[in-house]
């Protein structure tokens, strides 16, 4: 379980680094005119959801595999945090589905581009309230978008909100309309709105003056000192123990019969911090919800299901892959390394490699057949922008052999009788590959390369590292050879992952940072990924990238190997699960889930 | 003189296990790394040598197994195809004690393969793995213990025959060395070695850990004896006849701790075993894929493993013996040092 708070860490430590260096010009601001008292509206516009008519009560209690370090939506980095306040406490503009991996409206009833892409005019629900009963309006999220913007705060948001070097200037039209301008067309641009959680500024607004904002509602927060527009609100903290959140009764949406969402009146999260006592847990039936599960795991519950239903949503965003240390040799590098990195280099030795990989080993050994092989960085769950024309070739160890031979390398007597790959000047091919010791499922797969590879006559060692001391290898001391690593991004989009695809970007990681694309595939894949900024028709923007992922399969910067799929659990009595592949897997839904005999439920 | 015989045959119990071990690569059918994707997690597979119509075979025999349709973990014999169990045959090439090519096993079924013990998460044969697993294990245990009882003689013989200030110092470095919290030392001493460690490397690095960690006890223990052998009447009689320190203790001191060194090495060994197995569980002993009893372990940490795979526990289980034999032969030891001291004190007996 540790593993997603670590990918996830990695996400946003990446977009720091990249767009720190995106950074341009100061906030261009549009102050609100006069603070209006806000005023309360008569008639309220709930977005009507569609799906099963569910009851009202009940605690639905799920674990988390750490406690929350925060309640701040501005300084949330941790995975936990992130759950917790952007799943069930707060609410968006407009929000991804997580089904249909599409935008739809949320706290904005609708929006409208303007025809150079650069306005977006939104259009606020009549009689919002927090769930402290204040009502909303378009001060709020004036408010909301200055604070995240100030520098001072060192909002976690900050990065996504400044598009093509200039933070987004936002306008109020009136209380129920603004106006955002973009400095440059960002693709889609309305997927900057999903995950921004509107602040209440009767709240916040004191302590922000009072340059206090990064500290407040912290976990110890008084409940009547908190307010959100999600379906939850806060209740109840137990350090090292709980949290305990209450229906909000103000929540904007209803079902198809009226009744306003959400169904349940708890919602728990207890804090378990091992993924073996959150199944044990989850098999006692002490939790009703259960997500992020190994395969290993999802097997085991699945033998003795009992009150539960296990179910397997398929292939999720995640995709771990094994890159080399492509970066130009320094001064600093170490000349063993500068010559391995010779071969790193050699475009036929990583295809070699590729083709020597066996990935339905990997699948099946590692996910235990729960999960799919890739030849690309867009896994088979997103199917809106994975490339099918990309070729599946099978594992091929004469292919390799030949590559290697055009490369250059020629196979020597070993020590012990066995052929021994070597390069030209006749030096055994040698390498070790980092994995993150906190991963059992990547230093796995390494494991098994590592007998891959030992095919070839090429000797690959296994290092399981503590992971931060990995990024930061990889990041800052470049001294590495290889690395098993995998990504995992929040959108399907392939915008929020422009770091990892641009060279400049800080999690491009087999060359961070450059300064100059190194390469020439490496530049058209930095115009590509601009490209599909620059227009927000589908089509077009889909053409750019799958040339991206055409570009990345020829060169093999990552050479692609799994993405596992997401294996989730829930009792038999919760209604309305429907495990999505996009975080937040179960909970996604949760103002529809219901329990379908709340008796039996009040009774635990 | 029975007592002598006790510890003989305890010893001679110790030899067969160690040399089954040292001889892992014939008692082995396949390398330990070999990894055999389509099985794994398979159950040790059974012997037969009745089959299915209730025909006697005189050549044991096997049926072959296969992954049931659509499973990952599950497999099912087929009564169809019974698989004859082959002795001496020729199969992976391995070196005898370490150095003799050779490639002739005990066992096996080629082309066939033979699970004895079942396979690991790679598919990997569980019985070779034990064996070979074995051979670090123990050599690590048996060249700990060689190490720290060097180190413990040293200090230990230093400390108690010279005294004074001597003696206090290395004593209250002995009790500094019990009292550090070795486990967090060695995971920073972890950071600082270079990225990838070398099998062999890493094997000598636990050798010198154990060695390092563990010389206190037996230090404490020599120093005890030779602080009381210091003041016998021979060791007193020899030093009036001018007898030069070195003399003292080659000749009459040291040979009157041979009876704890021999009983704390057989106490020393299996511990220092036990020292390597956490080691390696905790990811701090020799890298994948070379096997040893602690990495064999490691996958028990995992629920998963540890309700569905029972034949993963059978490391833990290899080891019962082996201490047995040691803490037998411990135990013959005392037994054989006490009555050797009573003999000597009382006069009687062979002097």
């Amino acid at each position: 379980m540790v593993r997603m708070a670590r990918m996830a860490r990695l996400c946003t430590f990446g977009r720091l680094l990249g767009c720190g260096l995106l950074l341009a010009g100061a906030g261009i601001f549009s102050r609100p005119a006069n603070g209006f008292p806000p005023q309360a509206s008569s008639s309220e516009e709930l977005l009507t959801l569609p799906g099963e008519i569910g009851q009202r009560g009940g605690r639905l209690v799920v674990s988390l595999r750490a406690e929350p370090k925060t309640l701040n939506p501005l300084t949330s980095a941790d995975a936990p945090s992130r759950e917790v306040i952007f799943g069930a406490m707060q609410a968006d503009l407009v929000h991804i589905n997580r089904a249909t991996q599409l935008t739809e409206p949320a706290l904005a009833k609708s929006w409208k581009v303007s025809a150079d892409g650069l306005q977006y005019t939104l259009t606020l629900r009549e009689g919002l309230r927090f769930s402290d009963g204040q009502p909303l309006d378009a001060d709020d999220v004036l408010f909301t978008l200055r604070v995240y913007l100030d520098e001072s705060v060192h909002a976690t948001q900050r990065d996504q909100l400044i598009v093509g070097g200039k933070p987004l200037a936002v306008r109020k039209v009136d209380a129920q309309t603004v106006v955002f301008q973009l400095a440059k067309t960002y693709g889609a641009g309305e997927r900057l709105f999903d995950g921004l959680a509107i602040l209440p500024r009767h709240l916040l607004e004191k302590p922000y003056a009072e340059g206090k904002l990064s500290q407040a509602w912290t976990l110890a927060t008084p409940a009547n000192q908190w307010a959100g527009l999600g379906p939850f609100r806060l209740k109840e903290y137990v350090a090292g123990q709980k949290l305990v959140l209450e229906r909000n009764p103000y929540y904007w949406k209803e079902d198809t019969k009226g009744n306003r969402l959400p169904y349940v009146d708890e919602l728990v999260f207890l804090f378990v911090p091992n993924a073996d006592a959150q199944v044990l847990q989850f098999q006692s039936g002490e939790t009703d919800l259960i997500s992020r599960l190994g395969a290993e795991n999802f097997s085991v519950l699945s033998r003795q299901q009992r009150g539960y239903t296990m179910s397997d949503a398929g292939p999720g965003l995640e995709y771990n892959f094994l890159f080399f240390n492509l970066n130009e040799p320094g001064e600093k590098t170490s000349p063993d390394l500068a010559r391995k990195m010779k071969w790193f280099r050699e475009v036929r030795f990583r295809q070699a490699i590729s083709a020597a990989i066996d990935r339905d080993a990997i699948v099946r050994l590692v996910y235990q057949g729960r999960g799919a092989a890739l030849w690309g960085p867009v896994t088979p769950g997103n199917h809106r922008w994975a490339n099918s024309s990309i070729p599946h070739p099978a594992r091929s160890l004469e292919k390799a052999r030949a590559l290697l031979k055009e490369g250059g390398f020629t196979w020597a007597s070993g020590p012990n009788g066995e052929p021994e790959l070597v390069d030209s000047d006749a030096k055994a091919v040698e390498f070790s590959i980092l994995s993150s010791s906190s991963n059992a499922d990547r230093t796995k797969m390494a494991t098994l390369i590592q007998d891959d590879l030992k095919q070839l006559g090429m000797r690959a060692q296994v290092v399981p590292m503590e992971f931060r001391s990995l990024i930061d290898r990889i990041t800052q001391t470049k001294e590495y050879d290889a690395c098993v690593l995998g990504l995992v991004s929040f959108d399907a989009d392939p915008t929020p992952d422009l770091n990892v695809w641009l060279s400049r970007g800080g999690t491009h990681l087999w060359n961070p940072s450059q300064s100059h694309p190194g390469t020439a595939w490496e530049a058209e894949i930095d115009s590509l990924m601009q490209e599909q900024l620059a227009t927000p028709s589908y089509r077009q923007r889909k053409k750019a990238f799958d040339r991206v992922q055409q570009i990345l399969v020829e060169n093999q910067p990552m050479i692609f190997l799994a993405s596992p799929d997401i294996l989730v659990g829930a009792k038999n009595s919760v209604g309305n699960f429907h495990p999505a592949v996009l975080e937040p897997y179960v909970l996604w839904n949760v103002e529809q889930l219901y329990f379908k005999n709340t008796a039996e439920n009040a009774r635990r | 003189m029975s007592q002598r015989r006790g510890w003989k045959r305890w010893l001679l119990a110790l030899a067969t296990l160690h040399g089954i071990v040292a001889c892992a690569g014939f008692f082995a059918p396949y390398d330990p790394a070999e990894q055999d994707r389509e099985r794994p997690y398979l159950p040790p597979m059974k012997i037969y040598l009745v089959d299915a119509q209730g025909q006697f075979h005189f050549r044991p025999f096997f049926y072959a197994v296969q992954l049931r349709n659509g499973s990952f973990d599950q497999f099912e014999e087929s009564s169809d195809q019974a698989i004859p169990l082959r002795f001496f045959v020729t199969g992976a090439r391995y070196r005898l004690l370490g150095f003799v090519p050779s490639h002739v096993h005990l066992f096996g079924a080629q082309p066939n393969r033979i699970y004895l013990l079942g396979t690991d998460a790679y598919g990997r044969d569980q019985f070779s793995r034990i064996l070979y697993g074995g051979q670090i294990s123990l050599l690590a245990g048996v060249l700990g213990a060689g190490l720290t009882l060097f180190f413990g003689v040293l200090i230990g013989a230093t400390a108690g025959y010279y005294g004074g200030w001597r003696d206090g110092v290395l004593m209250r470095a002995a009790e500094l060395f019990v009292a550090l919290p070795w486990l967090y030392l060695l995971f920073a001493l972890r950071a600082f070695l270079p990225l990838a460690v070398s099998p062999i490397q890493a094997f000598f690095l636990i050798i010198l850990v154990i060695g390092a960690v563990g010389w206190a006890r037996p230090a404490r223990l020599v120093r005890g004896v030779v602080l009381s052998a210091r003041e016998r009447d021979f060791v007193r009689a020899a030093r009036g006849f001018g007898a030069t320190d070195g003399y003292l203790l080659r000749r009459h001191v040291l040979p009157e701790t041979s009876s704890v060194i021999l009983t704390q090495a057989a106490i020393l060994v299996p511990q220092f075993v036990l020292a390597e197995m956490t080691l390696s569980f905790l990811g701090l002993g020799v890298p994948e894929p070379v096997p040893s009893w602690g990495n064999l372990l490691a996958s028990l940490q995992q629920y998963s493993v540890l309700v569905s795979y029972w034949w993963m526990y059978v490391p833990a289980l290899i080891i019962v013996p082996f201490f047995l034999v040691y803490l037998g032969l411990a135990s013959a030891l005392q037994q054989d040092a006490g009555a050797g001291k009573i003999e000597r004190t009382t006069g009687g007996g062979r002097w």
